[in-house]
Parts: C-alpha cells; structure tokens; sequence
C-alpha cells in the first residue's frame, strides 16, 4: 500500500506520543478500538478552567494510518475547546491524510478517542462537582 | 532458415522482448503490498492499461494465454446455450461439451442467415462465440452484423481475436462484442500469457481460482515479465503498416496460377495464405519444405503427435482429399520479401517434380 | 541507506536466477516455434528443449517424466488437480479431504467441489502447524476419492509429514495430492518413497521464471483427471495451450540447480535462520515463533512481536521487503487464517512479520534486517498503548473492548 507523504511525515515523527497523568480530575482518557481488530488508541486530554485542551497526548497499537490519524487529532485539539474539538469530523482527518477508502476507519477511530476522551473529563467533572 | 508459420506463433518482438528483460530484472511479486511488490504491480497495470487503450473494452483479465482465456470465456456459460462457428479454434470447440455450431459458406464466411435461424430456435440467450479471423484462411468475419444479430435476441457475444491484432484496425467497442481472447505469442509477444477483455466491468465464472488475482476472476501469481512483453507487442502490432504483407501475400498468389487459394474471394488479411497443390499431400509438401528450411505448416499447431486434416477446411466445403493438399504459409513483422522468393520457388520445385513424375 | 530493499520475501516468489537467465534467453529471440509444430525444425527443437526440461523437473521429484505436465503455475495446477480429480471419479467417490492451512487456490478449489455437492473436510492443525495424522485416518471413508495436503506451508514454512500420508493414502487406496510450491527444492521430495500421487510445483518459486509450473500425474498406478483448460490438446489431453519453451526450459535449469545446490544452501540458510531468531529473541521480550522449529524450511522465519502492528512495523521498516500475511491475501486487512488456524489469538495475528530467505540472502542482510526491526519494534512499542497495559500488568482480556 502506498501512503501518502502526511501519513510518513506522522509515521516517523509522530506528534505528542506519551500519557498525561489518568488520576489527574483535569486529565481525560479515551481508549477505543480493539487489540482484535489490529487498533487500538489511547488519546488523553488536560483541559484549562476556560474549558481550552492545553496539552493532548496519544499512544497507538495498529498500522501507519492509524497512527498518523491519532497524531494529527492531538495537533489539532491542542488550544480547541472541548465544544470545538468535539466537532472534528472523520472526514476532515481523512481528507488531510489523504487516506485510502481501506483506511477510513482509522479516522473513524481518532474521532471516536476524541470524543471518549472529552466524555472521560466531562464525567471527572461531575463526579468533582 | 526461413520461417513462414506466424500463425503458430509469432518470433518475439525486440520492443517486447526489451520490455520482457527490463522487468525480469525486477523481483518481487506484483501481489505483495511492499516496495518491490508495488513497483511490479504498476507494470502491470500499465500494460493492462496500455493493451485497453489499443483494443477497447473496460475490464482486462490476464490469463496463460489464449487458450485459457477462451475457454474462460465460454465456461462462463455453462448453464445457458452456447453456439460457436465451425471454424473455431479447438480450444473454443472443446470449451463446453456439444456447443451448437453454425456452419460457414465455402467462402469461409459464416452462414448469417443459418445464424439468424439458430439463434431464433432458443427459447433463452446464450453465449455466441465467433473468432475475428480465421488462423487458417485469414478470413475476416462480419462480427458487427454477428454481433446486431446475437444482441437482438439477447446473446453474448464472444470473439478471438488472437490472429487480428495488428492485420486490422477494430475495437471491443467497433465490433459490438462482449468478450474478447487475446494471445500474446500471436502477435509477437512472448508465449504463455494472453487475456479474456470484458466490454462491461462484469463477471465470469473463474476457471483457476484462489489469491483473488484479477478481479477474483483469475487466480495465480501475475507473470509481471510476460504481461508487460505482452502489451508491448500489442502496442507495437496495432501501429504497424499493413500494406507490405499485403504485397507479399499478392506476390505468392500472381507467381502460383496452378495454387488453389482458399478463401480468396472474402475479405482477409495479409499475413495468411491457405494454398493447395493439386494432388500433392501436405506431409510430402512439409517435408521438402523443411528441408530447404522454409517452415510452413498444415492446418493448425496445436494438435500434438497426429496431424488431422484441417477442421477449417472441412466446414469450408473442400474434400478430405483436397484438403490433404494444403498448407498454410503466415507472415509477421520480420518477414522479407525475398523469404517469399524463396517459397515461391520451392513450391515451384516440388509441384513441378509431381508433374514430372504424372508425365513420365 | 540502500537503493533497493532488502529483499526477504521468497515465499512470494524468488528472484529469477541469473543462469536460469541466461539459458532462457536464446529461446525468447533465436529459438522460437510453437513446440507443437511438427512440420518443421524450428518447431522440433522447441520440442526438445521442452522435453528436455520436462525430464528436468521430474528429477527433482524423482518422477517419470511422462508423468510430468505443465501448467501456468501452482494456482493452476492446485486446481487442476482437484477439480479434475473430484470431477473424473465423482460418479464413484465424492469426498475430499484437505486442511485448513492450504493456499488459498485450493481452499477456494474446495469451496467450488462443495457448491457443486462434494463433501469437503478441512482437517485442523495443531498449534506447531502440523496434521494430526491420527485425525488423517479417521476422516477417511469410502467416499474418500482425493487427500490435499500441502508439502510446506507458505506462511510459516512448516513441513508436513509427506510419507506418513502417502503411506496412509496408498494403503487406504485414496489419491494424494500435495502443493509443493514452497517444498521442491528446499527440502527433498521423492514421489515414489513418498507414494504421491498428484503434486503441483511453481517455478517463480524456486528461482525460476514466472508463468510456468507443472503437475505431476502418476501413471502406476494411474490417476485420472478431468482437464481445466480443453482446446488442442496438448500435455497428454490433460492441459490444452501453447507451451513456452522459454518458460519450460528456465523451469528445467531452476529445477537443475535446485537439485544441485539444495543441500548446501540448506545448511547456510539454516545457519541464517538460527542466529536470526535466537538473536532477535535475546534482544527483544515477547517475540513468538509462529510454527513448528524444527519441522521447517531453513529459508522461513513466521515471529509475533506482541503489542505491535504487522503492517505498521513493515511501514517502518521499508528498507525490507517482508510481508504480513501471505502475498496474495495481503490485499485485505485480516489477518492471517494460518495463523488463526494455528490458534494464534487474533491480536496475535496481527503482529506477525513473515521473513522469507533464500539463495541470495547474505548474512549481512539479515544482520541488519533483524537490527532494523529490533529498532522499530522497540519503538513501536514505546508507542503501544497495549505494551504500556502490559508493562503495568494490566490484563488485556480483562478489558472491555469495542470492537468497531
């Protein structure tokens, strides 16, 4: 399979790889996909009082596609508000990644980490509140 | 040597033996999702692309060559009616047990008005298969009216266009046909891979099946060297000139008066003669030929060990006898004009030694 | 940095040998002819270098050369052997028995026999990849008219035990067929000592050209076949088409320095495959071989780097050509159905690596070979999710996981 340059380019220096602290009530943590399925992604967000993601982080077990697509969702995420990041679509990660119909469901997945993480902080908070 | 047996198989171009070469220094396996496989797999999707561009149709199937490619195509219809003509190549003949056939005039061209009546006896469509020139005579059939006649009742329409390519212009799309055989070594490719091109991006039913290859269609590692020899002959076969065959095939018929030319009054190509010397037997002509080095041939190559007498003929109307007396003299892309000479006298020797031998 | 891949995908297919080159050549320009033209000298010496390979070949297998046919490939003859088989007895016999590690042509071969009513069993493997010949005996009927079982595995290069079978087969009275693609000329196959009876070979696969292979068809005692490709009838009746002599004759000489060189070659690459593997496990945790050790080609190495995406890792190591999976089903995402059958857990599956070596091979490739995946494993892993999990001793089956 031939990928695209964006692809490499987060392929081999991926953006934001790490963990932020699970404990911390600021810190949400999304984990989706299945070790079965050949993906698996764990996307971790800190979230600011003005309710902006100041740091993002992810770790990714599943091909260069998916990869990329987690990498690229930590670039963008990072300065949006929850509201805002919540909105990233699919597609729009597919499309700048030039993905191939066979990878779609690798920017399914980051959307879905996306949205898991911003429902872990949002659950943190109620139980804070 | 002098070889005048295209029709058995053509010598290998130079384009498509550089094109053959080029690509055997690569390895990898076109199937293979890495580097050395990719850079294999767009070889070959370019010739496909390549062969399509020169003779129409959507979908292209690689195959070991024209036989299978032929029997591919008319397997695929198993279950309906399937009429060939009695000229077919073997291949097509045997491809489905007792395919009705329809006969040929003596001209060699086929009957449309029995064809017209043989399709209107079937209740349901088939599958027609009619070869675009015949591998004996170079009759050239009437596909497009073959084919307005078989799609008015709802037929299929198959060709073989292996003797063709390069001896006339047409397209899948000109002669209105569903399917078409290709050959590689018939038109100066390199021998074991050929194709079945398909108008519609539908299916056939796989002959050799697994790897999902080919649309699902064909299973088994692409032979990256030999399709890409393959497209290059076809590519250099269509651009060719036709008019200097044409010439030589004019010169055999002026120097031989006494030589009964089969198929003469229809339309054909240039690279074949079908020609019979009265009461001289093909095996006495073949072997006096082959000793002078001129190789010609009687009837088809294909039947291994014994040497019928021609089918072809046969449906054309001539005796058992009569067609014992002919041989089949082809020509291609390095045929010389003094190759011709050579023959020309030959047949002059041997038919004259006959005569003697009546006198005395 | 290389100009060109490391090539360690020869059970894909194998460099075309450059002698095997060479002895084809004047057959592709000087030498051409249909070689089923008797009426002239081109066409008979066409003939006889076809003929001559043809005795070739079934050296190689110590067969009678009559015996041999050829075919456009193993997918080919892995076809025409069952179907024309299953075909020509079905009015006596409708049972076929194979296993569910085959290639994918003759698993696909068996789907076709099923639709058209024939009983197919698929026999398990255990999990070094063998047969259970006990589970061989007692599939058996007297319904049985064929046995499939291939000679080496294609994904993990595990070898079957041949002898065993055919002893069982003959003595059951029932034909057996074997892929020997990956075998001929790795290991050595002698049809007779191993009473096969049907036995397909590729020549891309073992240094040849692509675009030939061959089936072998006993003649004592005889088995008959129902032909795939009909038409001029050609090798025997059984299998109708212009013969390459080119094509023949670069088969004959890879199967002649195949013949002559296996033996050595066998120990250099089992050298290969040794510092290899207990190289790359002293440098890595939780390296696992797919496949029985022993009972397998020198030239295969089938490794789960656990916690780590197949095709993810060959992206990062593309200096190599290796493959995940076998190349022919590369195409789609699944993973591996030998692995699977081997009872490889899925997420296993999807972090194997297939290395495939051979004639060409030199140790400093796989020195590096095995440095660069040491290198992108470990920081895949630094990647993984899953490896975090289980460096913190966290259960991976004991998470919920949605699937999507």
């Amino acid at each position: 399979m031939a990928y695209s340059k964006k692809v490499i380019d987060h392929y081999e220096n991926p953006r934001n790889v790490g963990g932020l602290d699970a404990t911390d009530p600021l810190v949400g943590t999304g984990l989706v996909g299945a070790p079965a399925c050949g993906d698996v992604m764990k996307l971790q967000i800190k979230v600011n009082d003005e309710g902006i993601i100041e740091d993002a982080k992810f770790k990714t077990f599943g091909c260069g596609s998916a990869i990329a697509s987690s990498s690229l969702v930590t670039e963008w995420i990072k300065g949006k508000s929850i509201e805002d990041a919540a909105t990233i679509k699919n597609t729009e990660i597919a499309q700048h990644l030039s993905l191939p119909p066979v990878k779609l469901h690798c920017s399914m997945l980051a959307e879905d980490a996306i949205r898991a993480a911003i429902e872990d902080y949002k659950k943190k908070q109620k139980i804070a509140a | 040597m002098i070889y005048l047996d295209y029709n058995a198989s053509v010598p290998l171009r130079s384009a498509a033996k550089e094109a053959l070469l080029k690509t055997l220094a690569f390895v990898g396996n076109p199937s293979s999702p890495h580097q050395a496989g990719r850079h294999l797999r767009s070889l070959v999707e370019e010739a496909r692309t390549e062969i399509l561009k020169g003779l129409g149709g959507k979908r292209l199937v690689f195959t070991s060559g024209g036989t299978e490619a032929n029997v591919l195509a008319l397997s695929s219809a198993k279950e309906t009616p399937v009429i060939v003509s009695s000229i077919e190549h073997e291949s097509v003949l045997k491809a489905v047990e007792a395919p009705y056939t329809v006969p040929v005039l003596r001209t060699g061209v086929i009957d449309l008005e029995a064809l017209e009546k043989l399709l209107t006896s079937f209740e349901r469509p088939g599958l027609l298969s009619v070869m675009l020139v015949n591998n004996e005579t170079g009759v050239i059939q009437p596909m497009k009216e073959v084919a307005r006649l078989a799609h008015a009742k709802r037929w299929k329409v198959h060709t073989d266009v292996s003797q063709a390519i390069g001896h006339l212009p047409f397209s899948c799309e000109d002669l209105d046909v569903d399917m078409m055989t290709l050959s590689s070594h018939k038109c100066g490719g390199p021998v074991g891979v050929g194709a079945l091109i398909l108008r519609e991006a539908g299916h056939v039913m796989p002959l050799i099946r697994g790897g999902g290859q080919e649309y699902g269609i064909r299973g088994g590692t692409l032979a990256a060297p030999l399709i890409v020899g393959f497209a290059a002959a076809v590519n250099e076969a269509i651009g060719e000139d036709m008019s200097s065959l044409k010439k030589l095939q004019q010169k055999i018929e002026k120097a031989l008066p006494d030589a009964i030319m089969y198929g003469k009054e229809s339309p054909r190509t240039a690279h074949v003669a079908c020609i019979g010397m009265p009461m001289v037997s093909s095996d006495l002509q073949l072997m006096a030929f082959d000793l002078k080095g001129i190789a010609v041939s009687a009837g088809a190559a294909c039947s291994s060990g014994t040497m019928k007498s021609s089918h072809v003929l046969a449906a054309m109307g001539v005796s058992a006898l009569e067609a014992g007396c002919a041989i089949r003299v082809s020509m291609g892309w390095n045929t010389q004009s003094s190759d011709i000479d050579a023959f020309i006298d030959e047949w002059n020797i041997i038919y004259g030694a006959r005569r003697l031998k009546e006198a005395s | 940095m290389r100009n060109r891949p490391i090539y360690l995908d020869y059970q894909a297919t194998t460099p075309c040998d450059k002698r095997v080159v060479e002895r084809m050549l004047p057959y592709f320009t000087e030498d051409f002819g249909n070689p089923h033209s008797r009426s002239h000298a081109y066409g008979w010496s066409a003939e006889e270098a076809v003929e001559a390979a043809r005795s070739q070949v079934a050296s190689i297998i110590n067969a009678d050369e009559k015996a041999v046919i050829f075919t456009s490939g193993a997918t080919e003859s892995n076809n025409l052997a069952l179907k024309g088989v299953a075909h020509f007895y079905k009015d006596q016999k409708n049972h076929i028995i194979t296993c569910a590690t085959e290639h994918k042509c003759l698993l696909d071969s068996c789907r076709r026999l099923e639709q058209e009513g024939f009983k197919v069993t698929y026999l398990p493997v255990q999990p070094n990849g063998l047969i259970d010949l006990e589970d061989l005996k007692a599939a058996i009927t007297d319904k049985t008219v064929l046995v499939s079982i291939m000679a080496v595995n294609n994904e993990i290069g595990v070898i079957q035990p041949l002898a065993e079978i055919g002893k069982i087969c003959r003595n059951a009275g029932v034909f057996f067929h074997t892929d020997a693609a990956q075998a001929v000329g790795k290991i050595p196959i002698d049809v007779e000592a191993m009473n096969i009876d049907l036995l397909s070979i590729s020549a891309h696969k073992i240094y040849g050209p692509k675009g030939i292979g061959a089936l072998y068809v006993r003649r004592k005692p005889r088995v008959r076949l129902l032909s795939l490709i009909s038409g001029g009838g050609q090798e025997r009746g059984m299998r109708s088409g212009t013969l390459s002599p080119a094509l023949c004759v670069g088969f004959g000489e890879a199967c002649v320095l195949a013949q002559k060189e296996m033996a050595s070659e066998a120990l250099r690459l089992k050298a290969l495959q040794k510092r290899f593997y207990e190289e790359i496990t002293k440098e890595l945790d939780e390296v696992y071989l797919n496949g029985d050790l022993d009972q397998r080609i020198p030239g295969n190495l089938n490794l789960s780097f656990a916690h780590v995406e197949g095709e993810g890792l060959m992206m990062g190591v593309k200096e190599l050509a290796v493959s995940s999976g076998s190349a022919c089903t590369s195409e789609s995402l699944e993973p591996s159905y030998v692995l699977r059958a081997l009872g490889v857990e899925e997420e296993m599956a999807h972090t194997s690596i297939r290395i495939g070596f051979g004639r060409f091979t030199t140790e400093e490739e796989m020195d590096f070979a095995r440095e660069k995946l040491v290198k992108e494993v470990k920081r895949l892993r630094e990647m993984s999710p899953l490896w975090e999990m289980s460096r913190e001793g966290i259960d991976l089956k004991s998470i919920q996981w949605a699937a999507h």
